[in-house]
């Protein structure tokens, strides 16, 4: 039934381009794209630039789950600790992501890292943010649970605060998971030549639109895999 | 066993409990009544190591109570929220084991007749979700017991409960308590509850003009064990004592 709706999109989008309505270098038509598609999958061109991209995404997603996580653990049980790194939050995040290009260019040099390392400063700050105010929110009850159990602090996070927080954490790193996919694309896109941004930017300097269009979509159903994938984990609440 | 000394405990300005002074002896079965707000969960969250004491002292087996400590089990009035959503039942009973460092090899075995001690047998994989109340109290209760205290602290365990329910468990309460020689003391505003299940009733007050609580009185239930619902509550000296602490509750 959902895909009733894009279908309908391509079909239109197929007849008004063969009709002359849309211009073909900048709109190519969905029956060329799917060609460019299918030819760059096969050659495994798409395949390796899926990898770089989404490699350097998911790398960026694990960097800053494990630190968002790590702080905004220590931030939400903490009280007096999370209003003396507030400073230092509000004069970080709104820092846009994309001006750590050059600096990452620098330290890393053209390679998946420096993709990753921008996408985690980006993907860090929703996942901080969540964890601190979900770890904040766990029932003051289970952590006496813990205390009356004399269970050591890093045990009461382990078994009862962080379980407690987890479905909150979640929609932080979902959240946080479609960021990296953006940002991984756009550092490719500007700077990077590497991954399915490059590979859009390339297409569209030697005139290939069916290639641009593909994959452009193509960054649209892997993604959507991710998120489903996210969405799937078995995690039991 | 388990002691208070000249305890008193304030919250800021605010004076919550003045000098208790109390002693519950070894299996004994102690209950505090009072009214609302006369300072009995405090209490009880002293004796237990986590609510600072301002002045006096707690003292299990004669030393200072500063922290909580395994010997010393509380099961909280809302067993909702002191239970673990993720957890199956059997593994809401493993947090205590896993306290005691015992090797998850072992846990199975000492679970099971943990669960058939409350009646949870064939629950162990079922959520807390999925029990009613009274089934999540037993659950409450049964990692208690895994914890192997010596003492158990019941904050109004039964207050959330229906009466029919709440009758069952108090039976239940009073059997594991003489059959696992537990000390308990038994926290509630239910002065029925209290004599029918104490060795001995404390009668907490509020004093006048500070609001602080104290002990109004302590009387010694001499109840023939077991007891029973119907005749216990009917013998005239049930009426006695259920006439003579009632005043405290006014």
């Amino acid at each position: 039934m959902g895909a009733a709706f894009p279908l309908a999109v391509l079909a239109l989008w197929e007849l008004l381009s063969r009709g002359g309505v849309l211009a073909e270098d900048g709109f190519s038509r969905p029956s060329r794209f799917f060609v460019a598609g299918a030819k760059a999958l096969a050659d495994g061109t798409l395949l390796a630039q899926t990898a770089q991209t989404f490699g350097a995404a998911a790398q960026a997603l694990v960097i800053a789950t494990v630190a968002g996580v790590t702080v905004g653990a220590i931030l939400g049980l903490f009280r007096p600790l999370e209003r003396a790194a507030q400073l230092t939050i509000d004069a970080l995040r709104p820092i846009p992501s994309v001006a750590l290009i050059p600096l990452s260019l620098l330290i890393f040099g053209f390679s998946r890292e420096m993709s990753a390392a921008v996408a985690a400063f980006a993907c860090f700050w929703p996942i901080l943010i969540v964890t601190t105010a979900a770890v904040r929110g766990v029932d003051p009850r289970l952590i006496e649970v813990g205390r009356l159990l004399a269970f050591p602090l890093p045990k009461i996070v382990l078994k009862l605060a962080l379980p407690a927080a987890l479905p909150g954490i979640l929609v932080g790193i979902r959240v946080a998971a479609g960021i990296a996919i953006v940002v991984t694309v756009t550092t490719e896109i500007v700077t990077n030549p590497r991954g399915l941004g490059y590979a859009m930017t390339m297409a569209a300097e030697s005139l290939q639109p069916d290639l641009v269009w593909a994959t452009l979509l193509w960054v649209g159903v892997v993604g959507w895999a991710a998120n489903w994938a996210l969405e799937k984990l078995p995690i039991r609440r | 066993m388990l002691e208070a000394r000249g305890l008193s405990v304030s919250f800021g300005a605010q004076p919550v409990l003045r000098d208790i002074d109390l002693t519950v002896a070894e299996h004994e079965f102690v209950c505090v009544v009072g009214p609302s707000g006369c300072g009995k969960t405090t209490l009880l969250r002293a004796l237990a190591g986590l609510t600072p004491i301002s002045s006096g002292s707690a003292l299990f087996k004669g030393r200072p109570v500063i922290a909580p400590q395994t010997e010393l089990a509380v099961v909280f009035q809302d067993y909702a929220r002191a239970l673990l959503p993720w957890r199956t039942v059997a593994g809401n009973v493993a947090l205590a084991l896993e306290a005691r460092n015992i090797p998850a090899s072992d846990h199975a075995a000492r679970i099971a007749p943990l669960l058939a001690k409350l009646g949870l047998s064939g629950d162990g994989d079922k959520f807390p979700s999925q029990l009613s109340g009274g089934m999540q109290q037993r659950l409450q209760i049964a990692r208690c017991l895994a914890q192997e205290p010596e003492v158990l602290l019941m904050d109004e365990p039964f207050g959330s409960l229906d009466a029919i329910t709440r009758q069952q468990l108090q039976d239940e309460v009073a059997r594991l308590a003489k059959e696992e020689k537990r000390t308990v003391l038994f926290i509630t505003h239910d002065l029925e509850e209290a004599i029918y299940l104490g060795d001995r009733v404390i009668a907490l007050a509020r004093v006048k003009g500070n609001l602080a609580g104290r002990i109004a009185e302590i009387v010694d239930i001499a109840l023939p064990r077991p007891r029973q619902q119907l005749a216990t509550r009917e013998d005239p000296r049930f009426l006695q004592y259920r006439h003579r602490l009632f005043r405290h509750l006014e």
